[in-house]
């Protein structure tokens, strides 16, 4: 046996489950996408119409599938940034010499990551009720009038952001800490040295050399967030005035809700070409970013 | 659409040959829901219920059961949120129950499906359901295409709950039976400075505006449900009543997620009037303080000139056609169809009977509160029987709550309504003209 061939036959398990689990499906979602599958043709597959592209071009003409991009694309802007942030911050909080307790922080700051979406999101329901929860307590003391947070348009998609920004940090925070940890201790004592600032080291060792880490991150955390649905999901079914359904929330109400499998597998699509568009460009930037610096 | 004729041959076999493929590979289900474990000699009857009654249903098996003994019956309880999907699973994958409750907007979407089992002759052949025995509307509403595809189990009609007490301070002795004496009660029961509004009518809920709109004579879809009908004059005086509720600050625009808890609200008489279904009067006599009880009652809903008209909702039972256990499903619901084990089944759950006759006695029969249900349950309209009607409802209350924000006018909410329901109905549309029968119509 040539070692060619024998390359491929260890390959070939991995290529089968990956074709039939993963490109299989993702070729008969397309396929799908160009019909409109529906409930009639579930009952009968004559009633099935194969419409070429106008799934797509019937999306694109509803206002609400741009605005359940918009609300993706506002979740995403804001939530990445701030998720990102809090996450560094806590593992430069996590990492510091002066830090105590750190086993006990690490494990409480990770514990969101591992609780069940639904059971939190009862929780959160409450401390956000505008009557009796905690939180317009809390502004009340302030002299903050109470804040419909879920009840009102402008301020549904802020709690959810927060609550999804809560929900994920600890994973990020440990991937940084990992970063964080690898970074060789004599940069830092050069740096003292020499006299330079908490800040300056922070803007000239400590994020250079997380580079690559920040990049994979930020990569992983949009493309997780550009499928944002569990999170409106259990808190505001979508509502209100749908101010807070995603694109991903959109194709769930059109397969599963109304059975118009066609025309949620369209979106599926436009989502993932958005998703690849957009993580294309960061590491174009990224890569470019990279050349400028002298090697 | 825009295809000529002849392309489409082609792309039906294409698309038959791509069906099969994807109901493979996406559904996933149906190869392998085939293969479910074998029925036990003895009648396994699997039965679904939806939502709170299964729990009731389980205290009035053993009866059954001691009656029947070679029949066993096996209960699963499905949540309301996750029903629909379930059902339309379980047919995809070939895994349907013998039988299960469905309710009556979603039987027409069943019945599309190929999946029940016309009754019309067991029906015929039974000494315990007589068909006029039970409330004409409510029967009609399991009759699709002339074929009765479901029995009726319990009736839901939406009405009034008003606080006597509130109304009598005001001056009024009497419920409102008009919009417009509605309309004189509900501007003096109002006062927005006090947090105080005539009635609860929560904007993410299409059920109020549909009772209003049903009062109405013209339909809601027309030229045999093919387009929407919202451009008519009678449902544009019904949004308009609707959202006048709302731009006189009578209702507070909030959705039934900010209301929280209605019932205690209406208790302090935040709300004098609340639109709602019959599963209230127990969560009112349990949720409020004996001392209230006398504070409130139950009225037939005012309409445009008379009340009393209302949507015709409730549950069936009904046969799947994969059922492996007709006869003794069918003696299922012969049981569950007697007055007295329905008159049982209100005691336990406060589910209204579709008979006649189960309200001849019993607990509900002297009870006032129920009295408003059982006059406008003469005189309740179904709701159009297309597969598509909740998903249309569901729009047609979306735009609505733009116009309650004020967003869009009368004219131009029904025109945005009749817009998004035609475009719905485009496939029904279709297939009614196509060459191919209607499913479930032609087998």
């Amino acid at each position: 046996m040539n070692p060619q061939r024998a390359a491929w036959l260890f390959l070939a398990p991995a290529l089968l489950v990956l074709g039939v689990f993963f490109l299989l499906p993702v070729i008969a979602a397309l396929a799908l996408s160009l019909t409109d599958y529906d409930l009639y043709a579930l009952a009968n597959i004559h009633n099935l119409r194969f419409v070429a592209l106008q799934n797509y071009w019937t999306l694109l003409h509803q206002p609400l599938f741009w605005s359940a991009l918009a609300h993706t694309t506002y979740f995403v802007a804001i939530g990445v940034p701030l998720s990102m942030g809090t996450s560094l911050g806590a593992a430069l909080l996590l990492n510091s010499p002066l830090a105590r307790c750190k086993p006990f922080f690490r494990t409480a700051l990770f514990a969101p990551v591992v609780t069940t979406v639904v059971a939190v999101a009862v929780i959160w329901r409450y401390l956000f009720n505008t009557k009796y929860g905690m939180v317009n307590f809390v502004l009340g003391h302030l002299g903050i009038h109470p804040v419909d947070w879920l009840g009102d348009p402008h301020w549904a998609m802020p709690t959810i952001i927060l609550f999804a920004v809560w929900k994920n940090f600890g994973y990020n925070m440990i991937i940084f800490l990992a970063g964080l940890q690898a970074i060789p201790a004599d940069l830092y004592e050069a740096a003292h040295i020499d006299g330079a600032s908490a800040w300056r080291q922070f803007r000239h060792i400590t994020l250079p050399m997380l580079g690559p880490t920040l990049l994979m991150v930020s990569i992983l955390t949009v493309s997780g967030y550009f499928q944002l649905f569990a999170e409106p999901y259990v808190m505001t079914e979508g509502g209100p005035l749908q101010s807070t359904t995603s694109v991903l929330y959109l194709m769930y109400d059109e397969g599963f809700k109304w059975w118009n499998l066609g025309s949620a597998s369209a979106v599926a699509f436009l989502l993932f070409l958005i998703m690849f568009a957009v993580t294309a460009l960061m590491l174009k930037f990224a890569r470019r970013g990279n050349d400028g610096e002298p090697a | 659409m825009s295809h000529g004729s002849r392309p489409r041959r082609w792309l039906h076999l294409r698309s038959m040959r791509c069906g099969l493929l994807l109901a493979c590979v996406v559904l996933g289900t149906p190869l392998i829901g085939g293969c479910g474990p074998a029925a036990a000699e003895n009648h396994q009857l699997t039965l679904w219920t939806i939502g709170r009654e299964g729990e009731a249903i389980i205290q009035l098996l053993p009866d059954f059961e001691r009656a029947h003994p070679d029949i066993h019956v096996n209960v699963q309880q499905l949540p309301l949120t996750a029903a629909h999907q379930k059902l339309l699973t379980a047919f995809a994958g070939g895994s349907t129950p013998d039988l299960t409750q469905l309710g009556n907007t979603w039987l027409p979407e069943m019945v599309a499906l190929d999946a029940l089992e016309p009754l019309q002759a067991r029906v015929d052949r039974s000494t315990v359901i007589r068909q006029d025995d039970y409330f004409a509307s409510i029967w009609a509403t399991n009759v699709i295409g002339g074929k009765l595809y479901g029995v009726p189990w319990y009736v839901d009609t939406r009405l009034l709950f008003y606080r006597t007490d509130l109304l009598r301070a005001a001056g009024f002795d009497a419920p409102p039976r008009d919009w417009a004496e509605w309309r004189r009660m509900l501007a003096a029961l109002s006062d927005p400075q006090r947090h105080a509004y005539g009635i609860l009518l929560p904007t993410n809920e299409y059920e109020q505006l549909m009772s209003l709109a049903l009062q109405e004579p013209d339909p809601l879809l027309r030229d045999n449900d093919r387009y929407g009908n919202f451009e008519s004059a009678g449902f544009k005086r019904a949004l308009t009543f609707y959202v006048d509720t709302f731009r006189l600050h009578q209702a507070p625009p909030i959705t039934n997620v900010e209301a929280g808890n209605p019932w205690s609200e209406f208790g302090r008489g935040a709300y004098a009037f609340y639109l709602s279904g019959p599963w209230n009067i127990g969560e009112f006599r349990k949720r409020l303080p004996a001392a209230e009880q006398d504070d409130w009652s139950t009225a037939p809903l005012p309409g445009p000139h008379d009340a009393g008209i209302g949507a015709a909702g409730g549950s069936s039972l009904v046969i799947f056609r994969a059922a492996k256990h007709k006869d003794a499903a069918w003696q299922l619901i012969e049981y569950l169809s007697q007055p007295q084990v329905q008159q049982r089944f209100y005691d336990l759950l406060g589910d209204m009977p579709p008979r006649r006759s189960s309200w001849a006695g019993g607990a509900l029969h002297v009870d006032p509160k129920a009295r408003a249900f059982r006059e406008q349950l003469e005189r309740v309209r179904p709701t159009p029987a297309v597969p598509e009607w909740e998903r249309i409802a569901n729009e047609m209350q979306l735009v609505a709550a733009q116009a309650i924000a004020g967003e869009l006018t009368i004219d131009q909410a029904t025109a945005e309504m009749d817009r998004r329901t035609d475009r719905i109905l485009e496939k029904r549309r279709w297939i009614l003209d196509h060459a191919h029968p209607m499913t479930g119509a032609a087998r």
